[in-house]
């Protein structure tokens, strides 16, 4: 049994809006171990990116609270941790990066004295060996020329290199785990391909982990060990790549692989894609029975009745559906 | 070429100018469509793909003189686009639609759904009546799958889905013959993209729509398209039967797009073919053939010569000194 490193219980991050509470991650389970990576899959507005931030206690509050659970952070529950002891376990323990490396970095800083600020932060460090710090992290994330680069502006760097940037800089602390938010969305084909490859020689290097929150299941199936995939604020089905793939069970997960057009079966050409009629459901005030009932070809009367649980079908495998 | 066309595109180019300096002159000018030449036959689905700054949203746009060309010539059922003006232009636009990339955009936030869509029958006078108006209307919300009574409501009140299908009966209101679709899914969460494509779909068979289909999502042009075009840096590079591009791909640069495209099933191993570094500027591409700086084949010529789009195979165009 790997270790588990973050292990989140029954967590419950809500919003306070005008129009009343929107319940964004509404009980979830999820656990990462070391070394793995984790996939959360889901559609915009599924509670990935909440989950994500809420791990690192990112989430503006008001508006925003935690409701009820845990995240357990190597047995310690972060939940609780005055925003002092938050400082020691972000960069050092838990990195993140974003969807978008351009608002993610500050325009009036080089990146080399962004990736030294992170750097002289954690450590004590001199100005000197900060920068000289930085430009080796450039040098590891394939940077051409760091030693040039690192006193140049964002600006002035493609959207893949910034994203090799944002890298550099969380990994920077060598963190046990790496929570990767939509990494590769604002890329192109060809620079998601590059990302993706460093990311993984990044984790093979440093021996993290990664939490991967994507809404490309083409992504996941190349990357993951372990996908959760998410609807409207819960865990619908959890599984080990292989098995989501090859056997997925909840009929959102099914749907969510039909209806991707696949580059590689020019032969079965022409066939229609299965769409999943309807919407994502409003999260203000949700109905008690399962969230996807009213887009689910297989719907029945004890659906819309109550919460189904989450149930085990195979080794790893879990499903929230009463079929 | 045979005579079946509906569309035909000539050595199209567009530079947009740098302004720089006190006087604003010219300082230096982006190629964004570089020479491009094709063909779309009526009924026909050409996806046209490439990655951001290949100039093929600049390519749609010039066709339907949103964006007014460099030169190059535009041919559309036999009439030269780029000399229309006046009546011949308004007449072109009914038979030439766009749909854009971004449903949250491209829909005034101040007009109801049925403004929206009603707005071109009263330009082009298509409506005898208020009544006749509001009866196609709901007619055309009804073919992309809305209610009647949508029409009464504002754009904020949808989904990004649903937008997306306003902005596809705006599209069909003048019963148009092309439809230039410009990433018309990419905005769009997966389970809502393939709602999209199979109306797309539905609608081309209805009424014997002809697509331009613009998209950097390999796997779905592939899906929707009967031919592919690929560019890059502002010239085709490939064109080819959907099929053929994806069987046996022959320039450097479609293979590696292709190999880049990640699949949704981790049985399947694929090798690929990593590219190199970025894109380069398109104030400064490179000379020769645009792709030599990151091809994996490249040889010195490459960067002299400018490699011709030649028929290597009945319908199958590369254009490449060393494939095909």
């Amino acid at each position: 049994m790997a270790e588990t490193l973050l292990d989140i219980r029954g967590l419950k991050t809500w919003f306070k809006t005008d129009d009343g509470m929107v319940r964004a991650v509404d009980g979830i389970d999820l656990h990462v171990d070391r070394g793995e990576t984790v996939g959360v899959v889901g559609e915009s507005g599924c509670g990935k990116t909440v989950t994500a931030r809420s791990v690192l206690k990112l989430i503006d509050m008001p508006p925003g609270r935690f409701e009820a659970g845990q995240i357990l952070w190597q047995g310690r529950d972060l939940i609780p941790l005055p925003n002092e002891d938050m400082d020691k376990i972000r960069a050092r323990e838990i990195a993140i990066i974003f969807q978008e490396p351009m608002t993610s970095l500050n325009p009036v800083y080089t990146v080399g004295g962004q990736i030294a600020e992170v750097l002289r932060q954690h450590d004590k460090l001199s100005r000197k060996q900060a920068l000289d710090g930085a430009v080796e992290m450039l040098r590891l994330v394939n940077i051409p020329n760091p030693a040039k680069r690192v006193g140049d502006y964002p600006h002035q760097f493609s959207g893949g290199m910034r994203q090799r940037v944002m890298i550099a800089m969380a990994m920077s602390c060598k963190p046990k785990l790496l929570i990767a938010d939509e990494p590769t969305t604002a890329l192109d084909v060809t620079i998601q391909a590059q990302i993706l490859e460093l990311m993984q020689e990044m984790k093979q290097r440093l021996g993290m982990a990664i939490m991967l929150i994507t809404h490309a299941m083409g992504v996941v199936a190349e990357t993951c060990q372990r996908v959760v995939v998410m609807y409207a604020g819960k865990v619908v089905e959890e599984a080990p790549v292989e098995a989501l793939f090859g056997n997925p069970r909840h009929p959102y997960t099914q749907g969510l692989i039909r209806s991707i057009p696949r580059v590689d079966r020019a032969a079965e050409k022409k066939q229609r894609l299965e769409a999943i009629p309807g919407t994502v459901p409003s999260l203000l005030e949700p109905p008690p029975g399962c969230r996807f009932a009213d887009r689910c070809k297989y719907v029945t009367d004890i659906c819309v009745r109550g919460m189904p649980p989450l149930k085990e079908v195979g080794p790893g495998h879990y499903v929230r559906c009463v079929l | 070429m045979s005579g079946t066309e509906l569309l035909s595109v000539r050595d199209l180019r567009k530079h947009f100018a740098i302004k720089g300096g006190i006087l604003s002159r010219t300082v230096d000018k982006v190629h964004a469509v570089d020479g491009v030449s094709f063909d779309i036959g009526a009924g026909e689905t050409l996806g046209l793909v490439g990655e951001s700054g290949c100039g093929k949203s600049t390519t749609g746009r010039c066709i339907l003189r949103l964006i007014e060309p460099s030169s190059g010539e535009v041919w559309f059922k036999g009439a030269d686009v780029r000399q229309m003006n006046g009546t011949a232009l308004r007449a072109l636009r009914r038979d030439m639609q766009i749909i854009f990339q971004d449903p949250y955009a491209s829909l005034n936030p101040r007009l109801t759904v049925g403004a929206i869509v009603g707005e071109a029958l009263i330009i082009h006078d298509l409506a005898k009546s208020q009544r006749a108006l509001e009866d196609r209307v709901v007619q055309l919300l009804e073919t992309v799958g809305l209610q009647a009574d949508h029409m009464r409501r504002f754009p904020h009140e949808f989904s990004g889905g649903q937008r997306q299908r306003i902005g596809i009966a705006r599209a069909l209101a003048v019963e148009p013959k092309l439809i230039v679709c410009d990433e018309p899914v990419s905005a769009l969460d997966v389970s809502i993209q393939a709602q999209v494509i199979n109306l797309l779909e539905d609608l081309q068979e209805q009424f014997g729509l002809t697509y331009l289909f613009i998209a950097h999502d390999l796997s779905v042009v592939e899906h929707i398209s009967t031919r592919i075009a690929v560019m890059y840096l502002g010239r085709v590079v490939e064109i080819a039967p959907a099929r053929d591009l994806y069987d046996t791909p022959l320039h450097p640069y479609s293979e590696a797009l292709l190999s880049a495209v990640p699949i949704p099933d981790p049985t399947v191993k694929r090798k690929r073919i990593m590219l190199q570094g970025d894109v380069p500027n398109p104030i400064r591409p490179p000379s020769g053939c645009h792709f030599h700086t990151r091809c994996p084949i490249a040889r010195p010529d490459c960067a002299q010569r400018v490699p011709e789009l030649r028929e290597s195979r009945p319908g199958h165009w590369v254009s490449c000194h060393y494939r095909g």
